[in-house]
């Protein structure tokens, strides 16, 4: 049960959906994107957010869409996690969407919805990081295709009105070698307490992290120290482990030492695993 | 499948309704212009309450009336009483009612909630049971020496945060430790959990002009509810009625009494009209009551030969911040405070005390799975300081007819049943020989762990159950009890017995699902694993009262003595000659001769039974029975860690119950895999986090895990039957059981393959990596 | 481009009929079937999308109706645990034992036909991944998986 009122708005085409929103927020009803809802019906409830409208992006043709063009996957944003593990272009992506949430949720949470989501995950971003994917924006000036690093810093940064149509791939790295790893406090479907994913390309691992801090992320320098032939695994471990220490989070689901003690063997094992391939 | 009786897989009577939707549970019932009543909880653990401002919340239309503490004198407990239904002046706990909102609807209600503005006084917080018996610890209830005791047998200590106290005495403490040529000691944690029944707690309150409250909740205590309500509030018992539908899930948590409080007092703020309450699962976590924690220091002896001598045992039982049934807890703790074993010389102090985390009741297990934990943990220890195998220790020590419990009550075959006969079985059941702890490579431990747990009723000495018994014209039967259906097919045992005792098929003999007050007879609570034994009991006094009556009115019919009648097949016929026979519809509502007279009227059957031989414990040493049974059982869980990660997986859960006599075997086995399964979910990830205020993190499911399809291991569930004489058809009560060793098995097997003493629960992977590495990298 | 605002009369295609409610935009499908439709068998454990326990299916899929928007649900097909006759799942489980108190029944149910009608022969890491959405308290699960193992096989 949410206990206030709002407007209810499903735009057929982009333009509707900005016009909308910008008019709505004119009018000062504090409107939201509506993906799957999933996170704004619980907020809504428990009274932590509220909203005087909702415009669903989930009858415009440009975000559902789910394929390839060119030497590029497209993932529209109103796709939902099942969408995208049933389709399975993208197997890093798959795995990841497929280890949100549990299987009925993964039917209603869009890629976009947790793309933009407040709760600090956002797992479905990692793939993206790991493969500079390409954000396509719609807002007032029509729309905008971003490298996804200029808007996604720690969470998505979108100007008012603005939201997200889809993300697009090379193709190249969906075939790339890959791992995911999902740590959790103790049980399958959680927060992740450390989830790490990568790809090895031309001999180099590119990895990036949800969990871990307080936003997902990928740093240039992590990956520089993962791949430091004159080290030894566990002492590239250590030295990212020291490298992160800093932003490191402590809470319900696991201290910030005991995250570092997963985190080294983490590194550790996916290093082991890869370096055969 | 067999149609008829005990000993027979039955399915149960509600079947069809609960996979059709048609079973409806306390909040189905939706009538029109039922208002909706929310509450407004406390977010301090222990604070003076400064202003409650209830102005905007009260201008909101369509809100009809907002109670707060102030309104409000009452002050209960079902043992001690020491809580108000609405907080006054001050909040003990995190989640704490402080103010009720009556409403058109709950979307009013909730805007309501939102706009009610508290103002806090932060005190200190009492943030574990340890902290509360502290020199200068902080008070939770300065004036807990003028709270009214409802029992005669709690004993609060005013001027400490010690709620009550129970202690056994027996034998010779010091003299047993002098004799102990090993002596092991350790300390306990064990935080408070949650039932977490599906169906969150909910209640609905009517009173009509002449008076007459309706209540309808989701309880495990109807009569309990009619009679709290009517002595709270000063009501005739007659005019409080209370029904009771499907229950979705007790375990424990529906025995105590709290929204049906709060629902009355929001139905009368409001002139009596309907009111509903439910709890959000939020609430329903903090607000209404929790599984108690529990802190013990257990110091235990044994000779060389691996004889247990002595047992010095402290337990402190978090209650929260209010009583409510944690002084039951501290004595079910304290009457089978040593385990399943024979211990001449016992010492053990269970201080029932106060903190500031919510308040607790009842839980599968009554306690045992929580003090179980700690005595299985001391046994294995010392089996292996001895060097002897933790089966065979077990079974040297078990307590065998003859010897005498704590309470010094002497066992025998029938009270106890048969613990090494357990034992046994469960050994082959894990193939224990096997060994306990192997290394299968690849970083990789299988370990073996296991416990033996035992439990009596802990009921009050002078509990009754009851049962009706009416015919229909076609001769089958409406059995009418007063104990609730919330999953254990308790009512479906019931038309088991009676099916037996009357030779007839029981899809013949219909009972009813519901419960109310006002025509079914009581039944004490459905609770304790006791409903069997005392509901069990009254249905064959009434299957005996109803066969009497229709033997005295065959034999008039028949002109033969009664003697010589036998009832079968819903028939009484003559036993040498059953050729010669009346059918049950020929004389249950009468019979009627060919020229139309006719004798006797309606068949009515009734059965009544109350406990006997059980008394209140002697203060000073805990002498006396708490129960008139125990069931005993050994259990084992077998597992997978990883030694690199410190995660793991269950590979196989084993348990051997001495059942006495298995009524229904599916139904038996379904009900300890279920207790199992919840044990697991304790051993390995439930509890609830506190913060350093006090306040409880986990309060939703999405941090506040259970276990999920897919996570379980191999179940393996086999029964043991040593007769209970004095129990219908000599079975035992089974349906709490299957929790209580599993976490201590848990906790024995990763113990075993982590080489480390593992005295905490629950066990996650950070956990045990704390405790094997001390926390560093 | 749809809109709705305020209350208002819509219709909705639940267990193949079609049904008028009145709904606001904010209510969830959940308490409008509950609530407007008498349909109780969907029932609320959570209203947070943990527990499973009001599962629907929408378009043959299961979705929990507590996060599901009633004016999501527009145009398309709902089934509850009322609209499901005398399907094998509902045998299998009352035979397999796979409920005690029957609160989270009929969220397994759907779960377990959508399943079987989607996936006929579904790998066992496929089965633990649809009914780990949902919670029982009071089974092992073990009693769940030998239901649906006994339809997935025919043997019920
Ligand atoms: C049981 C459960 C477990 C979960 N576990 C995880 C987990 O392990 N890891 C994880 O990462 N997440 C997890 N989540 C969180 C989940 O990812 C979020 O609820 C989800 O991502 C929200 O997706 P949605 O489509 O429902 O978004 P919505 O609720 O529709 O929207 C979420 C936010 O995104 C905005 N938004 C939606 N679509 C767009 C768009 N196209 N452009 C711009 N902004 C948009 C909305 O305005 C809103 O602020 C879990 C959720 C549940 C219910
Ligand atoms: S009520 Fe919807 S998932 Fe729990
Ligand atoms: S049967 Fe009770 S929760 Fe599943």
């Amino acid at each position: 049960m949410i206990s206030f009122d709002f407007e209810y708005y499903r735009p057929d085409t982009l333009k509707e959906a900005v016009d909308i929103f910008l008019k709505l927020d004119k009018e000062g009803k504090s409107p939201v994107y509506y993906g799957g809802g999933t996170e704004l019906i619980s907020m809504a409830r428990v009274g932590s957010q509220s909203f005087g409208a909702v415009v669903d992006i989930k009858n415009i043709p440009e975000c559902k869409v789910l394929g390839f063009n060119a030497d590029t996957l497209c993932l529209g944003s109103a796709i939902t996690l099942s969408d995208i593990t049933e389709a399975n272009y993208f197997p890093l992506l798959s795995k990841t969407a497929g280890r949100i949430a549990d299987h009925t949720m993964q039917g209603k949470i869009t890629f976009g919805g947790n793309l933009a989501s407040t709760i600090i995950y956002r797992e479905t971003v990692l793939p993206l990081l790991l493969t500079n994917a390409r954000l396509t924006v719609a807002g007032k000036n029509g729309l905008a295709e971003v490298e996804i690093g200029q808007v996604f810093k720690e969470r998505l940064r979108l100007q008012k009105g603005e939201f997200l149509v889809k993300a697009t791939i090379d193709k190249k790295f969906l075939i790339a070698p890959y791992f995911h790893v999902k740590k959790t406090k103790n049980e399958k479907i959680d927060y992740p307490l450390i989830t790490a994913e990568g790809l090895k390309l031309d001999g180099y691992v590119r990895i990036a992290f949800s969990g871990l801090a307080s936003y997902p992320f990928r740093e240039a320098n992590i990956e520089n120290m993962l791949n430091d032939s004159s080290l030894e695994f566990s002492q590239r471990a250590d030295k990212i482990v020291q490298a992160l220490s800093g932003v490191i989070t402590s809470d319900l689901y696991g201290s910030a030492e005991y995250r570092k003690y997963v985190l080294k063997n983490t590194i550790v094992n996916i290093l082991e695993t890869l370096k055969d391939q | 499948m067999p149609k008829t009786g005990i000993g027979v897989t039955v399915i149960r009577k509600e079947a069809c309704n609960k996979v059709t939707g048609d079973a409806k549970y306390t909040n189905d019932f939706i009538s029109v212009g039922i208002l909706t009543a929310k509450m407004v909880t406390s977010t301090c653990a222990h604070a003076a309450i400064k202003k409650i401002d209830i102005a905007q919340a009260s201008s909101l239309p369509g809100v009809r009336a907002i109670i707060t503490g102030d309104n409000c004198s009452v002050i209960y407990g079902p043992l001690l009483e020491d809580r108000p239904p609405l907080a006054h002046k001050k909040v003990r706990y995190y989640g704490e009612p402080i103010a009720l909102v009556v409403a058109d609807n709950e979307f009013i209600a909730s805007q309501a909630v939102f706009l009610i503005k508290v103002e806090y006084e932060p005190l200190p917080v009492v943030n574990s049971p340890s902290e509360a018996i502290r020199q200068g610890a902080v008070i939770l209830h300065e004036n807990l020496g003028s709270y009214k005791t409802v029992v005669e047998d709690v004993y609060p200590k005013p001027g400490t945060n010690i709620c009550d106290q129970k202690q056994i005495r027996k034998g010779d403490i010091q003299k047993g430790f002098f004799e102990s040529d090993i002596i092991e000691e350790a300390r306990f944690i064990l935080p408070q959990s949650d039932h977490i029944a599906m169906e969150t707690r909910t209640a609905q309150a009517k009173i009509n002009a002449d008076g007459t409250v309706f209540i309808r909740s989701a309880s495990q205590a109807p009569h309990g509810i009619k009679k709290e309500i009517s002595k709270v509030f000063g009501l005739e018992e007659g005019k409080v009625i209370v029904e009771v539908p499907f229950v979705g899930g007790g375990f424990g948590g529906k025995a105590s009494i709290q929204l049906e409080l709060l629902a009355y007092m929001a139905s009368k703020a409001v002139g009596g009209r309907e009111i509903k309450i439910i709890n959000s699962r939020e609430n329903d976590i903090v607000t209404s009551p929790c599984r108690m924690g529990l802190e013990a220091i257990i110091k235990l002896g044994a000779s060389k030969d691996g004889k247990l001598k002595a047992i010095q045992m402290t337990y402190l039982v978090d209650t929260g911040a209010y009583s409510d049934t944690g002084p039951r807890l501290a004595r079910a703790i304290a009457v089978d405070c040593t385990g399943p074993y024979n211990i001449d010389n016992v010492w053990c102090d269970v201080l029932c005390v106060y903190t500031n985390h919510p308040y607790v009741t009842a839980f599968r297990g009554f306690g045992h799975a929580s003090y179980t934990f700690c005595i299985e943990r001391m046994i294995d220890k010392l089996a292996r300081r001895l060097q002897m195998d933790p089966a065979e220790f077990r079974k040297i020590n078990s307590l065998l007819p003859n010897h005498t419990t704590p309470t010094q009550v002497k066992v025998t075959e029938s009270n106890f049943g048969n613990l090494v006969a357990c034992i046994d079985k469960l050994k082959t059941l894990i193939n224990w020989e096997e060994g306990d702890r192997l290394e299968i490579g690849n970083d990789k431990i299988k370990a073996k762990g296991m416990a033996c747990l035992w439990k009596t009723s802990n009921s009050p000495p002078d509990e009754v159950s009851g049962v009706f018994l009416t015919f229909n014209e076609d001769g089958s039967i409406n059995l009418n009890c007063g104990c609730v259906e919330y999953g254990p097919a308790m009512k479906t045992t019931a038309a088991q017995i009676l099916s037996e005792k009357l030779k007839m098929d029981i899809n013949r003999i219909y009972v009813n699902m519901d419960v109310n007050t006002k025509y079914s007879p009581k039944h004490w609570k459905t609770v304790a694993s006791m409903t069997t034994f005392m509901l069990g009991r009254a249905v064959l006094r009434a299957a005996e009262d109803v066969i009497r009556q229709l033997k005295s009115l065959a034999a008039v019919v028949l002109r033969c003595p009664p003697e010589n009648l036998e009832v079968e097949d819903e028939k009484i016929y003559v036993k040498s000659d059953p050729a010669i026979f009346l059918n049950f519809k020929d004389l249950v509502h009468g019979y009627k001769y060919n020229n139309g007279n006719s004798v006797e009227g309606q068949i009515l059957g009734r059965g009544s039974f109350i406990m006997s031989d059980i008394n209140v414990l002697d203060k000073e040493t805990g002498k006396g029975k708490a129960g008139p049974y125990w069931t005993v059982g050994a259990q084992a869980v077998e597992i997978e860690f990883d030694k690199k990660e410190y995660t793991y997986r269950f590979i196989k859960a084993a348990t051997v119950m001495d059942a006495g006599n298995l009524l229904n075997p599916s139904m038996a086995e379904s009900l300890v895999k279920g207790g199992m399964c919840m044990g697991l979910g304790l051993g390995s990830r439930e509890c609830f986090n506190y913060g350093p205020e006090g306040e409880v993190l986990d309060t939703s499911l999405r941090s506040y895990k259970v276990m999920h399809f897919g996570e379980t291991p191999q179940y393996l569930v086999e029964f043991v039957e040593t007769p209970q004489l004095d129990s219908p058809y000599e079975a035992r009560g089974i349906a709490e059981h299957g929790i209580i060793g599993i976490p201590a098995a848990l906790g024995n097997a990763l113990s075993v393959a982590v080489q480390a003493e593992l005295d905490e629960l629950p066990l996650v992977p950070e956990t045990i990596w704390r405790i094997k590495t001390g926390g560093v990298l | 481009m749809y809109s709705l605002k305020g209350k208002n009369i819509v219709q909705l295609n639940v267990n193949k009929e079609i049904h008028d409610v009145v709904i606001r935009p904010s209510d969830v499908l959940l308490n409008t079937l509950r609530d407007q439709l008498g349909l109780t068998g969907a029932k609320p454990g959570c209203e947070n999308g943990d527990c499973g326990a009001c599962t629907v299916l929408i378009d043959g899929w299961p979705v929990k109706s507590c996060l599901m928007l009633t004016v999501e649900a527009l145009g398309k097909k709902i089934t509850t645990v009322e609209g499901l006759k005398n399907v094998p799942i509902q045998k299998a489980f009352i035979e397999k034992f796979a409920f005690q108190c029957g609160y989270c029944t009929s969220g397994f149910l759907l779960v377990c036909h959508a399943l079987a009608t989607i996936h006929p022969y579904p790998p066992d890491i496929v089965i633990d991944e649809w009914l780990q959405s949902n919670i029982c308290r009071c089974t092992s699960y073990e009693e769940i998986g030998n239901a649906v193992r006994a339809i997935l096989s025919g043997e019920i």
